[in-house]
């Protein structure tokens, strides 16, 4: 009778903690997906049924908003400079970011752990703060209103991520692997190109998509360092305040999916950098 | 022609010294063991060698010639680590001609040499396979066939054997000794097992807190030890120990007996006895059996005389009993004897 009792029991906190846990996982995912997928129904609505009331839960797949876009003055051009500028900053964040990373994984140096506290200190500073003093220092140096002058401000927010990715990353490859190379008749650059670099490719493939996701979603900078080079974030950010509902859904649209595609494909890396098991 | 020299090394690590001047010749294709316990600095030593850490001070010298401030790949060596490092993006093909690679020799070279030595280990049918497709035993074959395709002067081995299971590294020493003495390259191979020592080695070099202790052919590390440290590391069980005063004349008293030592003007020594060198008899030193273990070949009996703990190895057809008294005569030319205030051994 006990042992029955004791086994329902147990079946029992199961059962309920298997609830909890289900309703929790339904939660979260709500939280992200609902209004996602709103976004995405108003996009693919025409104007009328974004405006009217009650909403259907199913999208028309009307492509007028975004055909709108794609016929918008500067909409393409817009575009390019973001991913010029992405681009950009994909390579100087990796270029940059991927030797401190291998620096901090391999060599004991003075001040290591504080370095570590630095490159995360970088992004306690709110751009707000740092934006009216750049902005002078671009116009003085020209740099201003450049796809390059606005990819170094976000190679500097993408720095930080760059660096912990990566240090992961080269932390994961074991030392002896590279010992064993330079006992092979590489140098240590050789031992790199040959052994550590094909290892690491596809997280540092990851690393650099986070960091083109970065300068993709960033407004602040590009909205007040650029003014005829906007990036696609400044520009529906200018454009899409006097717009109609519709044209705002779409913009917002636009601008979300593909970021939410490269999050996506880097998803295995980003709990890496975090510490999480790679599953 | 490759002998290593070792002349005064001496390593530090912030306050700490790993190695304590360090003076060693190995000979053109001797096999030379280091053996110690973790943290004895024999594979601080091994890497100095392979140019993977820098000496503090002192020299490295590979067959007549300098090189300390060499990097790895120009001093003519080649390694074999512990967890075998074998590229994981590369076929054991391309692992194997790795270095080969490197040296841009042609392609027929490249599969000529891979051929043969894994052939040797026996691996050929391995060599489209990746790292993460073989066992442990396979991927140490392929450590050392990569070592070896290089054809190098000097081999490095850090605890090759220390991943694999008891059945698998006891068939491993075997081989790889063969096929070392067939490729007449100067081996240096660290280990903190004394049977892998023991079995394989032309020279042992037992190491402890950074020093040589002694460095010997491996019968003679066994029988005649250096110091205390040797005699209780080499031996399982190790050697026993009991106090001795002397009573003239080079006649030593130990728990009751006269045996001959040293003719030292010591105050008191060591006299010292390996477990197997016991025979039960009629004079002798009394024993209380204590534990007995019959372990098949024979029986380990671990007996206690005054106040020293003291193992002897005896015929498994001996009858012993917990608490029965033995007395035990030790065979007269292997006992040694040790100074107990410098543990060195006294002849």
């Amino acid at each position: 009778m006990t042992d029955a009792t004791a086994v329902d029991m147990s079946t029992d906190t199961r059962k309920s903690g298997r609830i909890l846990y289900v309703a929790s996982v339904v939660f979260l995912c709500a939280w992200v997906i609902v209004p996602i997928y709103f976004l995405l129904i108003n996009t693919l609505s025409s104007p009328e049924t974004v405006n009217s009331f009650p909403k259907s839960f199913i999208p028309e797949f009307d492509f007028g908003s975004l055909q709108f876009f794609a016929g918008f003055a500067g909409m393409l051009t817009a575009l390019k400079n973001s991913v010029i500028v992405a681009l950009l900053t994909m390579v100087m964040s990796i270029l940059i970011g991927a030797p401190a990373g291998y620096a901090l994984s391999r060599f004991d140096f003075p001040g290591k752990g504080l370095f570590r506290l630095l490159i995360l200190l970088t992004r306690a500073f709110p751009l707000p703060l740092l934006a009216l003093p750049l902005a002078v220092m671009f116009i003085q140096t020209g740099l201003d209103d450049t796809a390059f002058g606005l990819a170094l401000v976000h190679t500097t927010l993408a720095i930080p991520f760059a660096v912990l990715i990566t240090f992961s990353l080269f932390s994961g490859i074991p030392i002896e692997l590279e010992e064993a190379a330079w006992t092979l008749g590489c140098t240590r650059l050789t031992a790199f190109t040959k052994v550590v670099l094909p290892l690491i490719l596809p997280g540092i493939t990851a690393s650099a998509i986070f960091a083109f996701v970065i300068s993709w979603n960033e407004v602040f900078a590009a909205a007040v360092l650029t003014i005829e080079n906007r990036t696609l974030t400044a520009f529906l950010l200018q454009n899409l305040d006097t717009s109609p509902l519709h044209l705002k859904f779409a913009g917002g649209f636009i601008l979300v999916v593909p970021a939410l595609i490269f999050i996506f494909a880097v998803r295995k890396y980003l709990f890496a950098m975090w510490g999480i098991a790679n599953r | 022609m490759a002998e290593i020299q070792i002349k005064n090394v001496a390593k530090r690590f912030g306050a700490y010294q790993a190695l304590n001047d360090i003076n060693l010749t190995i000979a053109d294709q001797e096999f030379m063991v280091l053996l110690g316990a973790s943290g004895c600095g024999k594979s601080t030593l091994l890497r100095i060698i392979a140019g993977l850490e820098t000496a503090t001070s002192g020299e490295v010298w590979i067959g007549g010639k300098r090189i300390d401030h060499l990097s790895p790949k120009d001093r003519g060596i080649a390694m074999v680590f512990q967890n075998y490092a074998v590229f994981p993006h590369l076929t054991v093909f391309e692992n194997i001609g790795f270095g080969l690679r490197m040296q841009k020799l042609p392609n027929d070279e490249v599969t000529r040499r891979v051929g043969r030595v894994a052939g040797l280990m026996h691996i050929e049918m391995l060599l489209k396979r990746y790292s993460g497709e073989l066992s442990g035993g396979q991927r140490q074959r392929v450590a050392v066939a990569r070592a070896l395709a290089m054809e190098p002067d000097v081999i490095l081995m850090d605890e090759p054997l220390s991943n694999l299971d008891a059945l698998l590294r006891m068939e491993m020493r075997a081989e790889l000794k063969g096929v070392l003495a067939e490729s007449k390259t100067t081996a240096i191979y660290v280990t903190h097992d004394q049977v892998e020592a023991m079995s394989m080695a032309d020279r042992i070099s037992v190491m402890h807190e950074g020093n040589i202790v002694q460095a010997a052919a491996p019968i003679e590390v066994y029988r005649d030890p250096a110091a205390k440290f040797v005699a209780s590391f080499i031996g399982n069980p190790p050697m026993n120990f009991l106090s001795a005063t002397p009573e003239g004349n080079g006649k030593w008293q130990v728990a009751g007996q006269t045996f001959d030592g040293p003719n030292t003007a010591h105050a008191n020594l060591q006299f010292a006895i390996r477990p197997e060198d016991m025979q039960p008899s009629e004079h002798g030193l009394a024993a209380t059996a204590r534990i007995v273990e019959p372990l098949g070949a024979h029986v380990l009996v671990t007996c206690q005389i005054d106040d020293a703990m003291f193992r002897v190895i005896l015929d498994s057809d001996t009858v012993v009993k917990a608490g029965q008294t033995l007395t035990l005569a030790p065979q007269s030319d292997r006992v040694r004897w040790f100074d107990p205030d410098t543990t060195l051994a006294v002849a």
